[in-house]
């Protein structure tokens, strides 16, 4: 099976004694209230889907990934994972000592030890990281609401952070890891989303299955913006489609509790990466992967790859190009494989599929699964 | 510009030993032989480090177990 990034997977859960010490110790720490991503970067980097980190980046893997797209040990990693102090300059942590990261109930969920805090020009990371500092992106708005001041180090997760859905669905990296040696998976591919499954996208999926053994379906259900379609709609449409058309021997649903950053190519390479740590070889990346609005290039997410040699990365990823079902061929097809023009193609924008379930009105079926546009349909009907 | 190498010391004997037994052997100090020795040690230790996707039998049965009632595994 392939190997976590880095060749190690990390795990900074507390275990034993050194977790008994830290729990005694942890009240009377300075404490940090982590926000929504922070608090899923925080759960993903313990359980080692975020491998190599065992913590938040210092200032020297944040300036390489911001300049490199890579850690200052030269390992490709292309988006910052950081912790940015909440209120004023942040006095109360010292460099040196332990600090508790905390949920915004109060709750004591890990122990960090501060190794470093330094200022960040938040402009320069959004130049670097999202390619805009216009205020209309999802990610420069939410540096707009932290502070310039992050705090690097490793952790170690005394708890879970609460979690009050999807349960069935939370795999770590190390289960989902055991699940495909289970299943007798030796390859197997990555499908992330935070979209629900149109036919276009099964499309994508299949055809990647066709060439390895198993398929991951991992959506996105950390934070999102407004707007996009709620985890808890999405996961019944893929629940439809998985009872009804995917292959139960072949195909696994898990989620995924990363908070999306709208990166587009950089959070491309980052959802790869991170696949891997959870065990697969393979990662589909399709038109404007991780986009938002018209800030990247439909397949810049495809060229990004080619800043890294395949053995850096590992991971293979597959690209598609964009596809749509073709009535001339009577197929899914996608402009790679089909010669028919744009009239023979039946496709639909995002923003036309939404009008159309708003109105009460069912998508075709070559678009999209009629239980899924029912789902959907009812869903618009309520907002 | 910090000189890319640094000075360890070994017993005396040690190295005259090492002189000998490197004799036409292909490397051409004591120097060369304990960097290849000490290359392959390290080499050996960090992929006994990686190979972490044994778990131990305790903790495989509970992940198999919460992959059963979880409804992936039958």
């Amino acid at each position: 099976m392939i190997k976590a990034h880095g060749g190690k997977l990390i795990n900074r859960i507390a275990e034993g004694k050194e977790r008994e010490q830290l729990e005694s110790l942890a009240p009377s720490l300075p404490k940090l209230t982590l926000n929504d991503r922070e608090t899923a970067d925080l759960e993903m980097i313990a359980i080692g889907a975020m491998s190599p980190l065992e913590g938040f980046m210092g200032r020297e893997d944040y300036l390489s990934v911001l300049d490199l797209k890579r850690l200052a040990k030269g390992l490709p990693w292309t988006i910052p994972v950081v912790l940015a102090v909440k209120e004023g300059d942040g006095d109360e942590f010292v460099e040196g000592n332990q600090i508790a990261l905390v949920e915004s109930d109060g709750e004591i969920l890990a122990v960090m030890d501060l190794e470093e805090k330094y200022g960040v020009d938040k402009q320069q990371e959004a130049s670097k990281v999202l390619l805009t500092n216009d205020d209309a992106h999802p990610g420069v708005r939410y540096l707009d609401t932290i502070i310039g001041t992050y705090l690097g180090g490793t952790i170690s997760l005394l708890k879970r952070p609460q979690h009050n859905r999807f349960e069935n669905f939370r795999l770590d990296p190390k289960e989902t890891r055991v699940l495909f040696k289970a299943k007798g998976w030796e390859t197997i591919v990555a499908f992330q989303t935070r979209n629900p499954i149109h036919r276009a996208h099964e499309y994508l999926q299949k055809c990647a299955l066709e060439i390895v053994d198993g398929l991951l379906v991992h959506p996105l259900v950390g934070e999102t913006q407004k707007g996009d379609i709620p985890a808890e709609i999405r996961m019944e449409c893929y629940k439809i489609l998985f009872e009804n058309y995917y292959p139960s021997t072949r195909t696994a649903l898990s989620i995924f509790p990363a908070a999306m950053r709208y990166a587009g190519p950089r959070e491309a390479v980052f959802h790869a990466l991170v696949r891997k740590n959870y065990g697969c070889s393979h990662f589909i990346v399709g038109r404007d992967h991780a986009g938002v609005g018209s800030y990247y290039g439909t397949y810049d997410a495809h060229y990004i790859f080619a800043e890294f040699d395949r053995y850096e990365i590992d991971i293979t990823p597959m690209f598609f190009d964009h596809s749509f079902f073709c009535k001339k061929c009577g197929n899914m097809a996608s402009s790679k494989t089909c010669s028919h023009g744009s009239e023979d193609h039946v496709f639909l924008s995002g923003t036309k599929v939404r009008a159309m379930l708003a109105e009460g009105k069912m998508p075709p079926p070559e678009f999209t699964r009629p239980e899924v546009a029912e789902l959907l349909m009812s869903f618009y009907k309520d907002q | 510009m910090k000189e890319n190498r640094v000075t360890i010391k070994i017993p005396r004997p040690l190295y005259r030993r090492i002189a000998e037994i490197i004799e036409e052997s292909g490397f051409s100090s004591p120097t060369d032989f304990i960097v290849y020795v000490l290359r392959d040690l390290v080499g050996a230790t960090a992929a006994a480090e990686t190979n972490n996707d044994t778990f131990s039998q305790e903790e495989l049965s509970g992940i198999r177990q919460k992959l059963k009632n979880l409804g992936y595994l039958e």
